[in-house]
């Protein structure tokens, strides 16, 4: 048994409850910032922050005037073959990116993930969403921001902030995905 | 200088001493030791006669970058030879006494073993005339086998011509037995593994073929035939049978086929490309097999060292060879002593007796008695000991057994009664004038 | 994975993970921007014994998209007889800055020998190695397989083997890496499969191989297969006995019209495949080639994706 001083502990910081209550905020916010629904494109970058886009976007669609189907906001971006540390680790399978029918070109793209840590990531998907067009702006939409920046990245809308130490791991749980909803910080107290 | 051997096992059987004076054999018994005498304690050690090695490739002239006469000798020396029959595929060709006297004398020169040059059967081997035999037997260098070895003889008539007028000579043809025309572009044994591996194969009918043949016409003849390194099971049988109908023919092995298989090929390192090519497991027992029932007369090593740059490259480009004569008579213990298929005896029958009276080497191979030339290996059986090709007295590097630890280990070599070999290391060549 | 030498080498993980990359790799090519960026900075070399301007340019293409810098090294024929050994020119590459060496050589186990030495510590993509393996033409033609067969019964590629599939591979099996490197792959994805020759052009050690053997392709076409996999077969074989002539050849072993119009006849869904280069009227005819059922040009467009896969998959990785 691995005798260490300080027992690991997860503790919860977000019901499926609380993940409702903040996705709903942040859905408003995003329109507010936007004012309003026009050329609006949600692209979640996998695993998570595609069922979190796809949320995101149920909400947008169901206080936008008329009727407007969510599938035509949302798309996926892989950032895989744009990462900046491939040769670090474990050669990873690619999964697709998919682009809503209107495409990116002039719209106001909002890039969603579940945790924003060291930024690299999201520079990652701009570096990945150049290659598929000129979007006139992007935003940036996270689940979590747990500090940590390594490059100059901030995200517009969060759901919430975590201050963290860089020995925790925030788990994001999402039904889509995980069969539950929740978030968890695992560590050392 | 005389040399008392104490306590040796002789053909690993009875103990005894040996008293060696003036290079002959002087007394063999319970021998006390006088002051004029070096004492070499044989205790546990097994004495064979020397051995007499009919295959080696010595490269001089003409590649001395790959061994020279002398480092031959000094790898021979070391493995316990007294002799070795050096092919005539050197440059310029051994096919002229000229050159058979040159190395013959540069062997003597050395002064680590007798070496018995070999004379070609063809002109310059290329298989069209007949070289000048009768020259060459009478030389100072005698020669008494003559091969064409690297190259088969082919052509069905000049094999019948070759085989009649060396009686003469009391000679004898050794036969490099591939079919050239089924072995075209040949890389390695042609079977399951070659199939994989996409490398054309040499079937083994190439071999027997040009075997069944030779037999045949050494019958009709009347003449002696001797096979060099038989490498598959059916050869065996071929030469079992024509032994049988009392065809005079003797054939040869060599020790990395009775170890050896082509499964080392999926490797693709070029220290496993030789000619005859390794063969299957099937073929590794029947030689085992066939030495054990005296169808395979004698060990040959068809010892061939290859500069490096021969060796580190791809399969296709490397050249065909490994050396042997530093590790033969481990892999001979390995192989048929301790498998329990042959005695001590046997060991001397093939390694020494049978091939001195093969290459007709009147003063080797014989009989550990009293008044016999001082020709005398002493072994330790018991000894275990790791292949470093670094190490070797021969410039080659590429043996197969690289890395391999192998029993027994050559302790002292005699050669006409002086030690070329003490304590398991060269000690001095016998001088030319002696 | 170290190198790509062989498909022999290859697991069922491991063969379905570099189609599914490859699929990706394929969609990209679709894009307005084809390149992606993932291997930016690294130098691949393509070491050239044998004169092949396909391949070269296939895996050429397929370093570019990926962002990587190419150097083409062509040697004909043996490195000894041209003066340099192979050792000595795999070392200078090594000390020009290579990342990776896609190596094509005339004699089997080259590449081999180049990644089991310590020459190089580079990757190393085997491109044909005399006539042993090939193994990135096997895991194109395994992608195209599999791609034709969701596509036709609508279903998803990704994360498929090749299960129950019926292939047959037909032509100079003795003188095919092409053969050899299908055959394991084929295998290792689930599929049965038949080679079809004259005795002549098929190695001794094939009866041991796990494939059926068939002299008699009717037999083998009216049996019911999925693909039939054509391999080039050269007229100058004839030379040294192999068959008696082009024209008894094609008649019992090539893909002629009497052929294709049996095929077309029973209704059956065979895909023709062709490694190329072709031999029109020997192997196969003009008019399976350009049948409809012929997969040929999607074999050399889904070969940049699969080529792409090997090397993101050799080359990302590779500091853990």
């Amino acid at each position: 048994m691995n005798e260490s001083s300080v027992p690991d502990v997860s503790r919860t910081v977000l019901t499926g409850d609380d993940i409702d209550r903040v996705l709903t905020r942040v859905a408003f916010e995003i329109i507010e910032a936007n004012k309003g629904t026009n050329d609006l494109v949600l692209l979640g970058i996998p695993s998570r922050g595609f069922p979190l886009a796809q949320r995101l976007a149920q909400r947008i669609a169901a206080s936008a005037p008329g009727d407007v189907d969510p599938a035509t906001l949302i798309g996926q971006l892989d950032i895989t073959m744009y990462r900046d540390d491939l040769r670090h680790s474990t050669t990873r399978t690619p999964s697709p990116t998919r682009l809503p029918a209107g495409g990116i070109d002039g719209k106001v793209v909002v890039l969603v993930d579940d945790v924003l840590y060291s930024g690299r990531t999201i520079r990652a998907a701009l570096d990945a969403l150049a290659d598929w067009g000129r979007p006139r702006i992007v935003r940036l939409a996270v689940l979590v921001d747990r500090g940590h920046r390594e490059l100059p990245i901030r995200a517009d809308h969060v759901g919430k902030n975590l201050p963290t130490a860089k020995s925790e791991k925030v788990r994001v749980h999402l039904e889509e995905l995980d069969g539950k909803n929740e978030v968890i910080i695992e560590g050392a107290a | 200088m005389n040399y008392l051997i104490q306590q040796a096992a002789i053909l690993g059987d009875e103990v005894q001493d040996v008293l060696i004076v003036d290079g002959k054999i002087a007394q063999i018994g319970t021998i006390e030791a006088t002051d004029d005498v070096q004492v070499i304690d044989a205790k546990n050690l097994v004495l064979l006669p020397g051995l007499v090695d009919t295959h080696t490739h010595l490269r001089e002239p003409g590649r001395e970058d790959a061994e020279t006469v002398e480092t031959g000798s000094q790898a021979a020396a070391l493995g316990g030879y007294t002799a070795v029959h050096a092919m005539a595929n050197s440059t310029p060709v051994a096919d002229t006494a000229g050159v058979v006297e040159q190395v013959y004398e540069l062997g003597r020169q050395a002064g680590w073993v007798d070496v018995r040059p070999v004379g070609a059967v063809t002109v310059g081997l290329a298989g069209k005339q007949l070289s000048e035999i009768g020259a060459m037997a009478d030389s100072r260098a005698a020669v008494k086998m003559f091969s064409d070895d690297g190259i088969c003889v082919w052509d069905p008539l000049l094999m019948r011509r070759a085989l009649e007028y060396v009686k003469a000579f009391d000679g004898v043809i050794a036969q490099h037995a591939q079919e050239p025309r089924l072995t075209e572009g040949a890389q390695m044994n042609e079977g399951e593994v070659s199939s994989i591996l996409g490398m054309p194969g040499w079937p083994a009918v190439a071999e027997e073929s040009i075997i069944a043949r030779d037999v045949l016409l050494a019958e009709h003849v009347g003449a002696r035939l001797h096979v060099c390194h038989v490498s598959t099971s059916g050869s065996v049988e071929i030469i079992r049978w024509a032994k049988a109908r009392g065809i005079n023919v003797t054939a040869e092995v060599t020790p990395h086929h009775l170890l050896l298989t082509d499964e080392l090929v999926r490797t693709y390192d070029p220290v496993y490309k030789v000619n005859p090519p390794l063969r299957r497991e099937a073929d590794v027992q029947a030689l085992r097999a066939g030495v054990a029932d005296g169808t395979i007369d004698v060990i040959g090593t068809d010892h061939a060292p290859h500069p490096s740059e021969s060796k580190d490259c791809e399969w296709g480009a490397a050249a065909m060879g490994m050396t042997g004569l530093e590790t033969a008579l481990s892999i001979v213990q390995h192989t048929l002593v301790e498998t329990g298929l042959l005695s001590w005896a046997d060991v001397a029958r093939i390694t020494s007796t049978v091939p001195a009276q093969i290459g007709r080497v009147a003063d080797q191979g014989r009989e550990i008695a009293v008044g016999q030339p001082a020709n005398l290996t002493l072994i330790d059986p018991a000894a275990r000991w790791k292949v470093d090709p670094s190490a070797m007295a021969t410039k080659g590097r590429n043996s197969p057994f690289a890395g391999m630890e192998l029993p027994g280990q050559v302790r002292a070599t005699f050669f006409h009664g002086h030690p070329t070999v003490l304590e398991g290391k060269l000690a001095t060549p016998r001088s030319a004038n002696a | 994975m170290k190198h790509l030498l062989s498909t022999a080498d290859l697991t069922r993980e491991e063969a379905i993970a570099i189609l599914d990359i490859a699929e990706e790799m394929r969609e990209s090519g679709t894009r307005a921007i084809k390149k992606l960026p993932a291997l930016r900075g690294r130098t691949v070399v393509n070491l050239f014994f044998e004169d092949s301007t396909r391949t070269r340019i296939s895996f050429e293409a397929a370093a570019k998209r990926l962002s990587a810098d190419v150097i083409n090294f062509s040697a004909k024929g043996s490195s000894v007889s041209k003066g340099e050994s192979l050792k000595d020119t795999a070392q200078t590459l090594l000390a020009i800055g290579a990342d990776a060496v896609v190596i094509r050589h005339p004699d089997s186990g080259a590449p081999a020998r180049l990644a089991a030495t310590d020459w190089i510590g580079l990757p190393i993509v085997n491109a044909g190695d005399g006539t042993h393996e090939h193994p990135t033409q096997a895991l194109l033609d395994a992608f195209t397989l599999r791609r034709q067969v969701a596509l036709r019964n609508g279903t998803n590629p990704l994360g498929q083997g090749l299960d129950g599939l019926k292939v047959a591979i037909v032509g100079d099996i003795l003188h095919s890496r092409v053969a050899r490197s299908n055959l394991w792959l084929l295998k290792t994805l689930g599929a049965e499969v038949t080679m079809v020759a004259p005795p002549t052009l098929l190695p001794v050690g094939a009866h041991s191989w796990p494939c059926t053997i068939s002299y008699d392709l009717d037999a083998v076409i009216a049996s019911g297969i999925d693909a039939l996999m054509m391999l080039r077969v050269q007229g100058e074989r004839m030379n040294a006995a192999y068959f008696p002539n082009p024209r008894e050849y094609s008649r019992y072993w090539g893909l002629d019209d009497a052929r294709l119009a049996t095929l077309d006849a029973s209704g059956a869904q065979t895909l023709i495949m062709h490694p190329g280069p072709m031999n029109r009227g020997l192997e196969i005819s003009s008019a399976a080639a350009d049948s409809p059922r012929s997969t040929v040009l999607d074999q050399v467009t889904n070969g940049v994706a699969v080529r792409m896969a090997s090397l993101y998959m050799l080359l990302s990785g590779d500091l853990i």
